[in-house]
C-alpha cells in the first residue's frame, strides 16, 4: 500500500540532500573536532560553519549556539541550566499548561528540587492571557518558558508581546520553538528571547540533532559535564555529520519558508473545505488567527481518536492523536484538556501535520478517506 | 596515510554507513507514533536493543541508548547520586577518569557530596586495599573506568566489583568507552550496575552511545520529557544512528579476536621500538594495559611540534585525550601516575584499530625517528 504520511509534527523525513551532505563527514572527514591534526581541523571547520548557519537563521551570533542531541535535551538544558545557576536570585519559574513534556516534566522535576512553578492556563484556542503572565511575574521569578507554537494544535503565542513584557523584568525568557522554527520569522534580538530550543528531525534534518540558543551573558550551568566542547556549555564529542546535516536542513528550510507556508495553507483550506462540503461533523481545535499552518487538529464528535487512527492507518494514512511521545498512552492530551477540560472533544481529536512529500492531491485523498470513515462511524 | 588516533574517534565501517543511510531514508517515522510507520521504526529499535543485549549478555530492558559516552557517564553518575542521596552522600572514583566522569564528580562535590578520588600507582592502577578502605556505610556510588583513554591502563574491575558487592548500598559504575571491543569484560561477573559505551569509538557514529543499567537500579534522568528509553532518557530516538551503531558493535565483536591479537603484536612492537629511541620514555605500562593504546613522551620536545611534523608525513597521532587537547599543560592522568611535569606535558598517544597494520607501525617508527632527529637538529 502506498502510505500517506501526515504526521510531520511527530517527525519528518530527512531531506535527501541532507543525507548526501552528511556522507563525507561519515567517511573521509571523520575526525574528532577536538583533535589538533588535520582530521580534527577539518571537522572543527564544519562545526564553525554549521554554527554560523544556525545562528543566522534566528538572528543570533554563532557563539551563542549550543548543539544538542535534540529538542528534549535543549529544553532540559535551558530549564535546568538557568534554574540551577540562578537560584540565589529566586526560585520561581513561569510556564504554561500546554508545553511539550520536555518542558513540563522538567518543571515537575524542578518542583521536586525546591523550585516553585506557575503553570499559566490557556483559553479554548490555546492562548495564554498576557495579563495572567503579568500577574504571575514576581521579584523572584528567574525564568519564563513559553513555547512558540504548540505541537498538538499549532497555536502560536504572542511571543513579541511576551518578549517586550519581559524586557523590563530580570527573568530570562526561554521559548521552545521546535515546531515554529522554519515557519515563522524569528529574530531573537527583536523578540527579546534569551534562550530558544530547536530540534533537527522536525525540519527534515537528522534525528539526534538540535540546538539551544543561549544569549551571551546569561547565567547558565551546563547540563552535561566533561570535555570543553561547545565553549564548555555542553560536553561530549560532537555529532559532526549530524550537525552538518542539521545546518543543511536549516539552509533548505530558510530558502523555502514562504513557499511552504503557502503550500500548507492550501492543504488546510483543502481539508476544511472538503469536510464542510461533505457536511461531516467536526470541530477545529486551535486558534483561527494565530496558528502554525502545518498542523491541523480536528475533533470528530462521536468517534474515539484510537478508532479513527486505526481506520486511517488501514486506509494507509499515518496521522496522530496528541503528540507522538504521548500517543502510545491512552491518557488524554494535556493540551486539549487545558483548552476544553475533560470533554469528549479531547477524546476525539486527530492531528494531521504536513511536510516534505505531501502534495495537494494526496491531501485531498486524505480528506476524502477521512470523510468516508467519519460518515461510516458517525452514523 | 597512517591514522593512529582511534581513541579520539574511529572511522565508521562502510556497512554501518549503509545502514545509517538506508534507515534514514526508509524508516523515518517516530517510534512513539502508533501508526504502522511508527511501528516499523519501533521494531528496528527493539531489534537493536535485543542485539546489544545479546552481545553484552544482559537483558534488552537494561540497555539505554544515549547521545554518547559523555551523556552516559553524566546520566549514570549524577543520576545515581541525585536519586539516592538520602541513603548517603559519599562517592568514590579515581584520579585518572575521563573528564566526563571527573567533571561530574566535581559538580557533585560542589553541591554537597563527599568524593574520594583514589590515587593510582606508576602503572596507573588503583589499589584494591585502598578501595576497600575507602568504602563507607554511606558510600552510594563507586565509578571506575575500565581502560584509561590516555595511557591504556586496565583497572581491576572484576576484583573491584567483588569488593563493592559487599556493600549493598553502593552502586558500581564502569566507564567502558575505551574498553569495549578491545578488552573483554563480563558485566555480570564484575557485578557492574551501570556501564557506559560510546558508538564513535568502535566504528559507529558520533552522537550515539549505550548505557547499561542493571535491572532494578533506579536513577534520576538527565532528560525528562517523553517516556522513551524506560523514562530514563527522554527525547525522540536517533533511530538510524542507533541501528547503525549497534551494527558497528556487532561487527566489532565479530572481528575482535583476530583484531585484538593483531593490535597486541603491533603494540608490543611499538613499545619495544620506542623504548630504544634515545630520549623517548614510554608511559604505557607493559602489563595491565589495553592492546590499542601506547603513550610516550619525548624529552625536551613539545608534543604539538612533533605531531605536526608527523602530520606532514600523513601520520596522525594525538596529545593525550582529544577533549582536553586544547588546553596545554600537564596531563592529569600522567601526573597522577607520578611522572614529572615535563614528561606529563610532553606525552603523545598512539591509538590503534583492528585495521592498522604492522607495516604502518614500522613506517611510523621510521618517520618518528626522522622527525625527532630533524627537530633536535633545529632546536640545537
Ligand atoms: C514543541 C516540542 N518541543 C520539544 C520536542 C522534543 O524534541 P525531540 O524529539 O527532538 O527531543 C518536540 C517534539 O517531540 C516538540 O514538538
Ligand atoms: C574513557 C572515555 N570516557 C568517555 C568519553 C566520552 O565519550 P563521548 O566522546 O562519546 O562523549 C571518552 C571519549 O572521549 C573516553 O575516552
Amino acid at each position: 500500500m502506498n502510505h500517506i504520511y501526515v504526521d510531520h509534527a511527530a517527525t519528518s523525513p530527512v531531506h535527501p540532500e541532507v543525507v548526501e551532505e552528511m556522507l563525507p563527514y561519515l567517511t573521509e572527514h571523520f575526525g574528532n573536532p577536538s583533535s589538533i591534526h588535520f582530521f580534527g581541523r577539518k571537522t572543527r571547520q564544519v562545526l564553525d560553519e554549521a554554527r554560523m548557519i544556525c545562528a543566522r537563521s534566528i538572528g543570533a551570533t554563532a557563539n551563542d549556539i549550543i548543539f544538542t542531541s535534540g529538542g528534549t535535551e535543549a529544553d532540559n538544558a535551558a530549564l535546568f541550566g538557568v534554574a540551577n545557576e540562578n537560584k540565589a536570585r529566586g526560585k520561581h519559574i513561569i510556564t504554561t499548561q500546554i508545553e511539550h513534556h520536555a518542558v513540563l516534566h522538567t518543571c515537575h522535576e524542578l518542583e521536586k528540587r525546591g523550585f516553585e512553578v506557575t503553570y499559566l492556563p490557556v483559553d479554548q484556542f490555546g492562548r495564554i492571557a498576557l495579563s495572567d503572565l503579568q500577574a504571575a511575574l514576581r521579584d523572584d521569578t528567574i525564568l519564563v518558558s513559553i513555547m512558540y507554537g504548540n505541537n498538538e494544535v499549532g497555536t502560536l503565542q504572542d511571543i513579541p508581546a511576551i518578549g517586550k513584557m519581559l524586557e523590563e523584568h530580570p527573568a530570562y525568557f526561554h521559548t521552545d520553538a521546535v515546531q515554529a522554527y522554519g515557519l515563522v520569522d524569528i529574530d531573537v534580538n527583536e523578540l527579546h528571547i534569551d534562550l530558544l530550543s530547536i530540534s533537527g528531525h522536525k525540519i527534515n534534518g537528522p534525528k539526534g540533532t538540535g540546538f539551544l540558543y543561549v544569549r551571551e551573558g546569561i547565567a547558565f550551568r551546563p547540563h552535561l559535564f566533561g570535555g570543553e566542547q561547545e565553549r564548555k556549555k555542553r560536553a561530549g564529542t560532537e555529532n559532526v555529520a549530524g550537525i552538518h546535516g542539521l545546518a543543511k536542513a536549516v539552509s533548505i528550510m530558510s530558502q523555502q519558508r514562504h513557499e511552504r507556508l503557502k503550500t500548507y495553507e492550501s492543504f488546510r483550506d483543502k481539508m476544511l473545505s472538503i469536510f464542510n462540503e461533505e457536511g461531516i461533523q467536526f470541530e477545529l481545535n486551535g486558534d483561527k488567527e494565530h496558528y502554525l499552518p502545518h498542523i491541523l487538529n480536528v475533533s470528530f464528535p462521536g468517534i474515539k481518536a484510537e478508532v479513527m487512527l486505526v481506520n486511517l492507518d488501514l486506509a494507509g494514512i499515518a496521522a496522530s492523536s496528541g503528540s507522538a511521545c504521548t500517543a502510545g498512552s491512552v491518557l488524554p492530551s494535556h493540551v486539549l484538556v487545558a483548552m476544553f477540560g475533560e470533554t469528549d472533544r479531547v477524546k476525539t481529536a486527530i492531528r494531521y501535520s504536513f511536510g516534505l512529500g505531501n502534495t495537494l492531491e494526496k491531501i485531498e485523498q486524505v480528506s476524502r478517506e477521512t470523510v468516508k470513515i467519519v460518515k461510516r462511524l458517525q452514523k | 596515510m597512517i591514522y593512529f588516533d582511534n581513541s579520539a574517534t574511529t572511522k565508521p565501517f562502510k556497512e554501518v554507513l549503509d545502514t545509517y543511510v538506508t534507515v534514514s531514508e526508509n524508516y523515518f517515522a517516530n517510534p512513539s507514533s502508533i501508526h504502522c510507520k511508527g511501528g516499523e521504526t519501533e521494531r528496528l529499535i527493539h531489534q537493536a536493543r535485543k542485539m546489544t543485549a545479546s552481545l553484552l549478555h544482559v537483558k534488552p530492558s537494561e540497555i539505554i541508548f544515549t547521545s554518547g559516552g559523555t551523556e552516559g557517564n553524566n546520566l549514570a553518575i549524577k543520576g545515581i547520586a541525585l536519586k539516592h542521596s538520602e541513603r548517603g552522600k559519599h562517592l568514590i572514583t579515581t584520579m585518572t577518569e575521563h573528564a566526563a566522569t571527573f567533571e561530574s564528580f566535581k559538580y557533585l562535590e560542589s553541591i554537597g557530596f563527599d568524593v574520594t578520588y583514589l590515587p593510582v600507582d606508576e602503572k596507573g592502577r588503583i589499589s584494591l586495599e585502598k578501595l576497600e578502605k575507602s568504602m563507607r556505610k554511606d558510600t552510594i556510588l563507586v565509578s571506575i573506568m575500565h581502560v584509561n583513554n590516555e595511557v591504556g591502563t586496565i583497572q581491576p574491575i572484576l576484583e573491584a566489583g567483588n569488593i563493592i558487592r559487599k556493600y549493598p548500598k553502593a552502586f558500581f559504575h564502569v566507564d567502558n568507552v575505551q574498553g569495549i571491543t578491545k578488552v573483554p569484560l563480563s558485566l555480570k561477573e564484575a557485578h557492574i550496575d551501570l556501564c557506559t559505551m560510546s558508538g564513535h569509538k568502535f566504528h559507529g557514529l558520533k552522537g550515539t552511545g549505550i548505557l547499561y543499567v542493571r535491572e532494578g537500579v533506579t536513577l534520576s534522568p538527565l532528560f525528562t520529557g517523553g517516556s522513551q528509553e524506560g523514562k530514563l532518557r527522554a527525547g525522540t530516538e536517533n533511530v538510524a544512528g542507533i541501528v547503525a551503531t549497534v551494527k558497528a558493535l556487532r561487527m566489532s565483536f565479530d572481528q575482535m579476536k583476530p583484531g585484538v591479537k593483531k593490535m597486541e603484536q603491533i603494540k608490543r612492537f611499538l613499545i619495544n621500538e620506542l623504548s630504544h629511541i634515545p630520549g623517548v620514555l614510554v608511559n604505557t605500562p607493559e602489563t595491565y594495559s589495553a592492546p590499542h593504546i601506547v603513550n610516550f613522551s619525548v624529552e625536551n620536545m613539545k608534543p604539538e611540534v612533533l605531531i605536526h611534523s608527523l602530520e606532514e608525513n600523513n601520520v596522525f597521532v594525538s596529545t593525550r585525550s582529544a577533549c582536553s587537547s586544547k588546553q596545554g599543560g600537564a596531563s592529569r592522568v600522567l601526573v597522577a601516575m607520578g611522572f614529572n611535569e615535563t614528561r606529563a606535558t610532553n606525552a603523545i598517544r598512539i591509538s590503534l584499530a583492528y585495521q592498522n597494520t604492522m607495516e604502518e607501525a614500522e613506517r611510523f617508527i621510521e618517520l618518528l625517528k626522522e622527525s625527532i632527529s630533524k627537530l633536535q637538529e633545529v632546536m640545537r
